[in-house]
């Protein structure tokens, strides 16, 4: 018997998602969930990369369409590189956020795709935007962003301190991670943080069952 | 779009032709009154999987056109280099056509290049095909220098990197059994029994998938495509050929009338056939 795709929102794979990215003192860190869904019921993968290295210090993690978003990201990829390599000098993470954001306006009607830049540079340190559906572009000290964020706005208002040390950004964005993970259906898999600091970049993966327990059991 | 030098940076910006498409097929049908097609999961079992030595490929044969079996045999896994090949499900057009377009790229890429496409390269090619093509679903397997892979292309062009998979409309089922006895480095044999019992699956329970069942085998050696690697159960016995013998039907009369035609211009033109 033929089965359609359920009437979603999002056309095709959808990254029903929890992505992050936090400043700390010294470095951003910048994390998401694994698990990708299509109409909503269907898990069509529990171990999707969300979190895409578009230069050396600057990854973005996506949110929305899984096609829309890894074509941008395509697209974004090149496009930084290349103004790496006329620059002669690695790009600022607002240059990078700038050139998803040029990409998500531009193609607005179409694309159904949303991100959060993150990365260090040599001019402003670690930094954080969001490249919101429509086009929006917009630096904070931390933000949250996809479906399961709904989940976390308190907790991360109530915990987010500025200035924190890398142990403790590393248990706040896992904590949040958790939190959301455990709340939203379409979120879930395992946590992959990457750490960007001036001196490199560091991935964390946490298995499920390894998270943070919150009255779980 | 095809290029014909595949090294060629793509225009810039997206491409949406296949929304044009869409919207051109919504106004064809029934003017206007159906939406968009559904990426529709039609009829097919297809699975793949990374073992030790390699990457094994299976899929059922069976082409159904609405309720009627339309292909009894058909062949769902595509060559696409000597060591990539590609289960395609959905709109047969769809798969076909756009694996036969990576496969004449990448074998230009080959004779440029000197080498054997990389399976990474095949995938990000057909990402830009299919981009937002609700029509294709396909399983991407294959061995280069930098080891086996599997890679699913999803609905509107998203892209995977699996080490085991299902897909069409067969693949929940599929996918218990390999969701089941699946383990990293499997040998050879078991890998292909393995992925025989989930096409085997799909077939019992999804009524769009049957017939028999390929395993198409790539290792840095070189390619087995075992066609059938298992035949149906369920042969049919009838006869292939249903022509009817002259006499067969009587003939009770027979009535001739001679169409009267007016030669209204002649004109002769020479051949030059040196």
């Amino acid at each position: 018997m033929e089965r359609h795709l359920m009437d979603s929102k999002i056309k095709g794979v959808s990254t029903g998602t929890t992505i992050l990215a936090v400043t700390f003192n010294g470095g951003v860190i910048i994390g998401s969930d694994s698990r990708a869904s299509i109409g909503g019921y269907y898990v069509s993968s529990k171990t999707i990369n969300k979190l895409i290295q578009v230069h050396d210090r600057i990854f973005c993690c996506i949110a929305g369409s899984l096609a829309d978003a890894q074509a941008v990201t395509k697209a974004a990829k090149f496009q930084i590189s290349f103004h790496s390599i006329q620059m002669e000098s690695p790009p600022l993470v607002k240059a990078a956020a700038s050139v998803l954001k040029e990409l998500c306006y531009n193609n607005k009607e179409e694309l159904q795709a949303g991100f959060i830049t993150a990365g260090w540079d040599r001019k402003k340190g670690p930094q954080v935007y969001t490249v919101a559906l429509g086009g929006m572009l917009l630096s904070q000290p931390f933000t949250i962003g996809g479906s399961g964020s709904t989940y976390i706005y308190g907790y991360a208002d109530a915990k987010y301190k500025p200035d924190m040390s890398k142990e403790e950004c590393l248990q706040f964005a896992t904590n949040a991670l958790a939190l959301a993970m455990g709340r939203d259906n379409v979120s879930g898999g395992v946590a992959h943080l990457v750490v960007i600091t001036e001196e490199g970049v560091e991935h964390v993966v946490i298995p499920g069952d390894k998270l943070p327990k919150f009255h779980d059991e | 779009m095809a290029l014909s030098n595949v090294l060629q940076i793509p225009t810039s910006g997206f491409n949406f032709e296949n929304v044009a498409i869409n919207v051109a097929l919504e106004s064809l049908l029934e003017g206007g009154h159906t939406k968009t097609p559904k990426p529709m999961k039609t009829g097919t079992t297809i699975a793949g999987l990374v073992c030790k030595e390699g990457v094994v490929l299976g899929a059922d044969t069976r082409a159904t056109s609405g309720e009627v079996v339309a292909d009894k045999m058909c062949a769902k896994i595509h060559y696409i280099s000597p060591n990539i090949y590609c289960c395609g499900a959905g709109t047969a057009a769809d798969t076909e056509k756009t694996t036969d377009l990576l496969s004449s790229n990448l074998t230009i890429f080959s004779m440029n290049s000197g080498r054997n496409p990389r399976v990474v390269m095949a995938v990000n090619i057909l990402q830009d095909m299919l981009f937002r093509c609700t029509g294709a679903s396909l399983i991407l397997g294959g061995v280069d220098c930098n080891g086996n892979h599997l890679y699913t292309v999803g609905p509107y062009g998203s892209i995977d990197n699996v080490p085991y998979l299902a897909m069409g409309s067969g693949d929940l089922a599929a996918l218990g059994i390999l969701e089941d006895r699946f383990k990293p480095n499997m040998e050879m044999e078991e890998a292909k029994e393995l992925v025989r019992d989930a096409i085997h699956s799909g077939i019992m329970s999804d009524l769009d998938s049957g017939n028999n069942i390929d395993i198409c085998v790539i290792t840095k050696q070189g390619v087995d495509y075992i066609r059938p690697y298992q035949e149906s159960e369920y042969k049919d016995k009838r006869q292939k050929r249903y022509k009817y013998g002259p006499g067969t039907t009587s003939i009770l009369t027979e009535k001739i009338v001679p169409l009267d035609l007016e030669v209204v211009q002649e004109t002769v033109q020479r051949m030059d056939t040196a």
